[in-house]
């Protein structure tokens, strides 16, 4: 009996330790909150790049010592332990702060640029490394926005999601595009004079990707690349998407491409949970998401005939529309609703109820796809972890308990569900078409 | 009209009434006294753990039942009157039936060890128990665990979940090996330990002592070893909750007495899932059947009875699943924790020691018979398949893939399965088949 009380302590003891790198590390991060904070009222303004290694470098830092100590204190496997009991993640007190903290930046980012100056002198050093030229406000929201995922998606893959490889595959392919596609190759064609463009972005989601004005303005600049960017993102919309789509379902970009997503994957995962699973929501959802993607089709159809017929149908209008829906669609909701709502709405708000490319890739998952989640025939206990935890609001276990396979339109396929079932009743595959909805049997007669 | 009354709101009550709904235009009311709507008993582990709170494990909206036309009365039921067709409720409320569906479920074991009454010592089972659980291990520093069953070692997890160390008393030598063979057993034994739960096998409980307040301080064991702690969790099995039919005319035995098409001895009256005892003319013992699943198929098939389509209750190909911490479980046919004259068995385990197969065949014809799979998922039908169609085990190794279910990237293990065959087998060398679906990009 001595013996084992020895090793009760021992084993606390070892707990606690782990405990405190644990919070050692997330004071760190705290500390280069501080610091970052510190550095909007000007004290960054002699040395940016002091300041950055003090704010950005001691949160990073301090991630991975917390990163480190919650490998060591659990084995790998699904630990949602806590999540609706902390303030934070359970939509409390600190989860409105916080909600409201990065709504604030985005208003400010958005409307009060100037607010923000301190913080964008600060990553000059960073602008001049990738363009040679200052920074500006998109900037330096660009980088945040890759460090967050960066950060956050190193998380998923040290930690969270440890034991899997789907994640982990998908979480650094989500990196990767971040960093290289929606970073790195904008600005660097900036260094080169050449048209701001991203390549992982197409209409309808760049909605102006394919509007006449656009198409103009790239096909007349100098140099090749116009043209390849016009031909690029003709391509992908019309070509690659819905190829890609029939073999994979719509997760081929929304879980390992698109940068909202990715944050939505990475910085948004302690939110996943709070996506609104009720009937009502779905019906909201169809309304609202195809009601953007109709507009938008019937914009760029109009825009065009304008175009075609010189002006005559539109008139100076369609640089109304960039404007109105420009500010409507980019700033309001994917910005400050989409992400500033994280900690109470769930994270993939815009997702799902505004983004139009989801609405296309949703209706050729749901008609034209091999993609279906399987659902492992009796096996569902109708636990409910599935359903909690999907972001897009889709009550999985509906179908799972049924012993139906899920085919919705709105499904991302991050692969969380089947991550979180306890018995392993949900997989992500795809697969022939026949019996793709049906009961047991997608695949075995 | 019919009126169908259900006592009990768990997954066979539920099941059952919904069944009837698809053809049947009768009036159904469904009467609980745990809780007001029908949720996952099987995820209450979770809302202790802060994993969902109580309103995620509701499987349906609050506006199903009405929509459904099912009415719902939350109270208990205290007299069954057959006569006359009248339940009485606690509250003096008299609802009358035409046809009466018990659905009572299960009430944890108790084994009359001095002191199980203390506060402090529960069992769990209801929101209830739940609730006293979250009261009971309030600010306490120690647990204690009597039972290593699939409700015990859910307990060790919640505890394990709030940082609370926990000490396991175990009867038997390994973990659950009155089900499982010694190696998954074992499996499961270390998977315990190195959660860091303080597992004690082939330890019993002897007593439970209070302190000065009355409440629990302390358990002795068999060894006489005292333990101290602030809470003891009873987690030695579940017995069926009858003490309400008991004083009906409806037989009861150590369950609700029924047939194969659960129906009890009184006409108009039924029984199903955790309940009910089903009567197996020709074998020693009757079926009492304690899960989710058979509660569910148990509901579907009595639900087709009461709307008038009389349907034996057949339960297929056995089939369960289960999670020892992180560790999942499936399992498929049969397979005897002591291995039976007739038959042999093939089993596997990674060296990491989490993933095991096991796969038990007839000597005669080497037909496979059942399957144990642990950190590896497969595919239900094609197992089901395997064992209805009596393939010998040669044919499922080679065709091992096929029943693959584990997310796209996870790595495989059906060739280390059949490496491992063919050392033990030189002269009969198998070789892995290819997987008989055509696969994505992303699937292989
Ligand atoms: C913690 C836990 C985890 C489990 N995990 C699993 C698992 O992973 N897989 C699995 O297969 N099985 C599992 N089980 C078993 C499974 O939950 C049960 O087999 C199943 O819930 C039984 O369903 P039922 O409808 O027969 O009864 P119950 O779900 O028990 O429902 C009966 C209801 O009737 C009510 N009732 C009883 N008497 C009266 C009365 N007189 N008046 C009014 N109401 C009354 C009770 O309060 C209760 O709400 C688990 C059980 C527990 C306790
Ligand atoms: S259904 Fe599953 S894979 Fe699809 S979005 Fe929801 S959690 Fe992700
Ligand atoms: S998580 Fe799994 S077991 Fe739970 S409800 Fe969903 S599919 Fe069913």
């Amino acid at each position: 009996m001595q013996l084992i009380q020895i090793n009760e302590t021992e084993l606390t003891l070892s707990h606690q330790k782990l405990g405190t790198l644990k919070k050692a590390g997330l004071g760190l991060v705290g500390l280069g909150t501080l610091f970052l904070l510190l550095a909007l009222t000007g004290l960054a303004t002699n040395s940016p790049v002091l300041f950055i290694v003090l704010s950005l470098g001691l949160m990073t830092g301090g991630a991975f010592i917390s990163f480190y100590a919650q490998r060591k204190e659990e084995p790998p496997g699904i630990k949602n332990n806590q999540i609706w009991q902390k303030s934070f993640t359970a939509r409390g007190s600190a989860a409105w702060i916080l909600g409201v903290a990065v709504t604030g930046f985005y208003i400010v980012l958005y409307w009060f640029p100037d607010l923000l100056e301190h913080w964008i002198r600060m990553v000059d050093p960073v602008a001049y490394v990738l363009y040679n030229g200052p920074a500006d406000q998109w900037f330096l929201y660009g980088f945040f926005y890759t460090v967050a995922i960066l950060i956050m998606g190193s998380r998923m893959i040290l930690v969270k999601y440890r034991h899997s490889n789907y994640q982990k595959i998908r979480t650094a392919s989500i990196m990767f595009f971040q960093t290289g596609f929606a970073f790195l190759i904008p600005f660097v064609l900036k260094a080169l004079n050449q048209p701001d463009f991203y390549f992982t972005y197409f209409w309808p989601l760049k909605y102006d990707y394919l509007f006449p004005g656009t198409v103009d303005y790239l096909l007349s600049h100098p140099g090749g690349l116009g043209v390849f960017m016009v031909f690029w993102g003709a391509v992908m919309t019309f070509l690659a998407t819905p190829v890609l789509t029939w073999f994979f379902g719509k997760r081929w970009y929304c879980s390992w491409v698109c940068g909202c997503g990715g944050l939505a994957n990475t910085a948004g995962d302690p939110f996943r949970q709070l996506s609104d699973k009720s009937l009502t929501a779905w019906k909201t959802e169809r309304r609202m998401i195809y009601s953007v993607l109709v507009f938008i089709i019937v914009t760029t159809a109009l825009l065009w005939l304008n175009s075609i017929y010189s002006g005559s149908v539109l008139g100076s209008l369609s640089q109304g529309f960039k404007k109105t829906y420009g500010f409507a669609i980019g700033a309001m909701f994917s910005g400050v609703i989409g992400v500033g709502f994280y900690p109470i709405m769930g994270t993939r708000v815009w997702c799902r109820f505004g983004c139009p490319m989801a609405a296309y890739l949703g209706i050729l998952q749901k008609f034209f796809s091999r993609f279906r989640i399987t659902t492992n025939g009796g096996q569902c206990i109708s636990c409910g972890n599935c359903s909690t935890y999907c972001e897009m609001g889709i009550d999985v276990r509906w179908y799972a308990q049924r012993g139906e396979n899920i085919v919705r339109a709105s499904c991302v396929g991050c692969g969380v569900c089947s991550a979180v079932c306890p018995r392993g009743v949900l997989n992500l595959e795809n697969g022939p078409r026949e019996n793709r909805f049906s009961i047991l049997n997608a695949f075995y007669k | 009209m019919d009126h169908l009354v259900i006592i009990g709101n768990g997954i066979s009550g539920v099941t059952a009434a919904r069944t009837v709904r698809k053809t049947s235009k009768m009036k159904i009311t469904i009467i609980s006294g745990e809780t007001d709507h029908f949720f996952s008993r099987t995820a209450l582990m979770y809302i202790y753990m802060g994993h969902m709170k109580y309103e995620h494990t509701k499987p349906y909206e609050d506006w199903f039942w009405e929509k459904n036309g099912i009415n719902l009365i939350k109270g208990w039921v205290e007299k069954i009157d057959t006569d006359n067709k009248y339940v009485e409720m606690k509250d003096g409320r008299i609802i009358n039936w035409s046809k009466l569906l018990l659905a009572t479920g299960s009430q944890p074991n108790k084994f009359g060890w001095p002191g199980q009454d203390l506060p402090g010592v529960q069992g769990f089972y209801s929101l209830q128990d739940l609730e006293l659980m979250e009261q009971n291990t309030a600010g306490i520093d120690h647990a204690i665990i009597v039972g290593g069953g699939l409700i015990g070692i859910e307990v060790a997890e919640m505890l394990h979940s709030r940082n609370i160390p926990v000490t396991f008393l175990v009867r038997e030598n390994n973990f659950w090996d009155i089900i499982l063979p010694e190696e998954e057993a074992k499996m499961i034994n270390r998977e315990i330990v190195e959660h860091g739960i303080d597992l004690r096998l082939a330890t019993e409980l002897k007593e439970i002592l209070p302190d000065k307040n009355g409440r629990v301080r302390a358990v002795v064991t068999d060894k006489d070893e005292e333990i101290s702690c602030g809470f003891v969790a009873l987690t030695v099995g579940v017995h069926p909750n009858i003490s309400l039919v008991k004083n009906s005319k409806i037989e009861t035995g150590r369950g609700v007495l029924v047939n194969d098409f659960l129906e009890t001895s009184v006409p108009d009256v039924y029984a199903a899932g955790d309940c009910a005892e089903i009567i197996v003319p020709g074998e020693a013992r009757n079926r009492i059947e304690q899960l989710w699943y058979t509660g569910r198929m148990q509901g579907e098939s009595v639900g087709k009875t009461i709307a008038g389509k009389r349907t034996k209750y057949e339960r297929g190909i056995w089939f369960n699943s289960a999670k020892f911490l992180d560790l999942e479980y499936q399992t498929y046919g049969f397979v005897s924790n002591i291995p039976l004259e007739s038959e042999n068995s093939f089993y596997w385990e990674h060296e990491n020691g989490k993933h095991a197969l096991r796969i038990v065949y007839k000597k005669e014809n080497r037909a496979v018979t059942g399957i144990n799979v642990f950190g590896i998922r497969m595919r239900h039908k094609v197992c089901e398949n395997w064992i209805r169609e009596r393939r010998p085990l040669e044919y499922v190794l080679t065709h091992l893939r096929d029943a693959n279910f584990d997310p796209e990237f996870f790595k495989r293990h059906e060739q280390a399965v059949i490496d491992h065959y063919n050392k033990k087998n030189p002269q009969n060398k198998l070789q892995l088949r290819r997987r008989r679906l055509p696969a994505g990009l992303f699937s292989e």
